[in-house]
């Protein structure tokens, strides 16, 4: 990463207090995304990849930290300047059912941001719902149609050609396919990524699918209850695991290939609550090469390789 | 030896339909498919292809009313040795059968656990009913179980309830409950889809290892085609109501020879190689277009509107399963071209 960042996130925290109790839900997240970057957000469920792509945009309110999109701190800026701020800044959510509204035409959900942000008359902001519509593969008469004449995968597509229309920079695509049945995923997948490359976006790749984002992201960052274990370009994560907890979730992956390995690492336990989670390392609980020294320190997140970086005391594994 | 000289479960010609407002439709269309005794076969498709409409028929559990088998046999062998066609029983009979001799597990696990009784209680209960047990027995058996599925301080959870266990836990719950009774059949219906992948590979690991313990059957319903390959022996494609592809896994995957399953799998990243076709310039091959709708099915065969083999003849009529050889079947009059 030689440009500056485009986004840059330092000592982002998320707690909620919930019936008395305390949730860390993110815990010192740091990290930069440069300009046409594409970055990968994994994790299980609480591992806090939603929070963190939500607390970007102030979807939710981050409980401290700080957002820098483009040189301007987000996480100060008035409710005003934050919507003046949102055009740059879109999200394409996980369900095509939910995230369009039944009752509005496909034209009248791709021109509403617009409308808000009063961009254009109205004929000029139906242009641009159509033009999004052709760049996602669709025909641009379907502005006169509603979600539910779509399929899911074409209603993805909306879901994105919404997010295109006000022609971000910078998109969080928090599970896109995940909901998709897998013929159609490959195509949505294709789509992304043409997108991606042609408009130059800048994207955050929220999923919990390793093989969908090791082809779609350059950087990956592994989260596990909130915090983050590892980071690496898509390459070495793939090929050089350093973090116990990566190696055992790509371990844990069943893969179709009858030549695959089937030496699966299983780990044993649960994820635990973020309302009590362990002292030092929050993996060391699920961990097979865990020493007592664990429980004492929050490891730090480390370069071990040019570009990798591990949250792991254990430099003695390989 | 063939295992399916003597299958615990044979279904032959299934036809299960669904009445709507705009009329019937059918959801599967003529199924031939069985399970023998120690044998885990697994049924893929995709939303509506009728893979969970096929365990639902076996196990009795459609909607009174809206889902009805048209036609066809459901034969069964229970641990009694007796040989009955389920689609003939009435709602009292197959309730013996349900828990007894067919154990069952399903995507959520709150869907079978209740949430106002114990964790215990609630496996005891088919124990109690099917067995005939009293009551600190059937606890006791309980508590074996819930050891057996690998729930540590198994007495402990038993007095839970089901909100006190975690995603992993409470399937593992379900699971000590279907196998209560020790049937011989076990019916997972998308059991891991819900869970994180690292549970989802511990519970894989325990349902491998209890079937192999109990020699049980196993219809495992799943999407996820890593998980046939984890799991099943032999697995059952299938698409719009109908097998296409039918063989053992290693085999269908190795050299799968309907244009749908070699799709499925080219369409899906495969880890570590992702990376590489990414660097190469290379898009995942996607296959074109949608599942048809159940209600307006296309002629003939129905993946030929997105088939890239799809010639006249296929829009004709719907072709036959061939065989490609003994073990190994598939819907399409091209088959002999189909490969990677």
């Amino acid at each position: 990463m030689s440009a500056a960042p485009f986004l840059t996130i330092r000592d982002l925290a998320k707690h909620y207090v919930s019936r008395g109790t305390k949730l860390n839900i993110l815990e010192g997240i740091s990290f930069d995304i440069a300009k046409g970057e594409v970055v990968g957000l994994v994790g299980e469920s609480g591992s806090g990849k939603t929070t963190i792509g939500r607390s970007v945009l102030r979807l939710v309110e981050p409980s401290s930290g700080s957002v820098e999109f483009d040189g301007t701190e987000l996480t100060t800026l008035s409710a005003a300047q934050m919507r003046r701020t949102r055009p740059r800044m879109q999200y394409i959510f996980q369900d095509p059912f939910a995230s369009l509204s039944p009752r509005m035409t496909i034209g009248e959900i791709l021109t509403e941001g617009l409308k808000i942000q009063g961009i254009g008359t109205r004929k000029e902001r139906m242009d641009r719902a159509r033009n999004a519509l052709v760049q996602v593969d669709l025909p641009a008469e379907a502005v006169n149609r509603y979600a539910h004449e779509f399929s899911g995968g074409q209603r993805q597509r909306i879901g994105i050609a919404r997010a295109l229309t006000l022609a971000p920079e910078f998109i969080v695509a928090d599970e896109p396919v995940s909901a998709l049945d897998v013929s159609i995923q490959a195509q949505v997948i294709n789509l992304l990524r043409d997108l991606q490359q042609r408009l130059g976006l800048t994207m955050l790749f929220i999923s919990h699918d390793l093989a969908v984002v090791e082809y779609i992201c350059d950087r990956v960052i592994v989260l596990y209850l909130g915090r983050i274990m590892e980071i690496a370009s898509s390459a070495d994560l793939y090929a050089r695991p350093q973090h116990p907890y990566t190696r055992a979730l790509l371990s844990a992956i069943p893969s179709p290939d009858p030549n695959a390995p089937r030496n699966r690492q299983i780990l044993k336990g649960d994820i635990p609550s973020p309302a009590n989670p362990p002292s030092g390392c929050v993996f060391r609980t699920r961990c097979p090469v865990a020493l007592e020294a664990c429980a004492h320190t929050v490891p730090e997140l480390r370069e071990v390789s040019p570009g990798q970086f591990k949250a792991c005391i254990r430099d003695d594994l390989n | 030896m063939d295992k399916r000289a003597d299958p615990i479960l044979d279904i032959r010609g299934l036809r299960t339909i669904f009445r709507t407002r705009g009329g019937e439709i059918t959801a599967v269309d003529g199924i031939d498919l069985s399970v023998a005794a120690g044998e885990t076969v697994a049924l893929v498709g995709e939303s509506g292809s009728g893979k969970s409409v096929t365990s639902l028929s076996v196990m009795g559990l459609l909607t009174r009313n809206v889902g009805a088998i048209a036609a066809g046999s459901i034969h069964f062998k229970s641990k009694d040795g007796a040989v009955r066609d389920l689609v003939t029983l009435d709602d009292e009979q197959m309730r013996r059968i349900r828990g007894d001799d067919i154990g069952m597990v399903f995507q959520e696990p709150m869907s079978s656990l209740n949430p106002v009784f114990t964790v215990g209680d609630q496996i005891a209960e088919p124990i109690r009913i099917h067995r005939d047990a009293d009551r600190k027995s059937a606890m006791n058996s309980a508590v074996g179980l819930l050891d057996q599925v690998g729930i540590p301080d198994a007495r402990r959870r038993a007095g839970q309830y089901p909100h006190e266990l975690s995603g992993g836990m409470r399937q593992r719950a379900t699971i000590a409950m279907a196998l209560a009774c020790d049937p011989t059949l076990l019916i997972a219906d998308e059991p891991t889809t819900a869970l994180d992948v690292t549970i989802q590979a511990q519970i894989l690991d325990l349902l491998i290892k209890l079937q192999r313990e109990r020699g049980m059957g196993m219809l495992f319903v799943t999407h996820n085609l890593g998980v046939v390959a984890e799991i099943a022996h032999r697995v059952a494609v299938m698409y719009a109501g109908r097998i296409v592809e039918e063989g053992p896994v290693a085999e269908v995957f190795r050299n799968p020879r309907h244009p749908y399953t070699l799709g499925l799998l080219a369409s899906m990243p495969r880890l570590g190689d992702a990376t590489r076709m990414k660097q190469a310039g290379q898009k995942l091959a996607a296959i074109p277009g949608v599942v048809p709708s159940l209600a307006d099915m296309p002629d003939g065969c129905a993946f030929s509107p997105r088939c890239s083999y799809a010639i006249d003849a296929c829009r004709a009529a719907v072709p036959a399963l061939a065989e490609v050889n003994t073990m190994h079947r598939s819907r399409c009059i091209r088959w002999q071209e189909v490969g990677r």
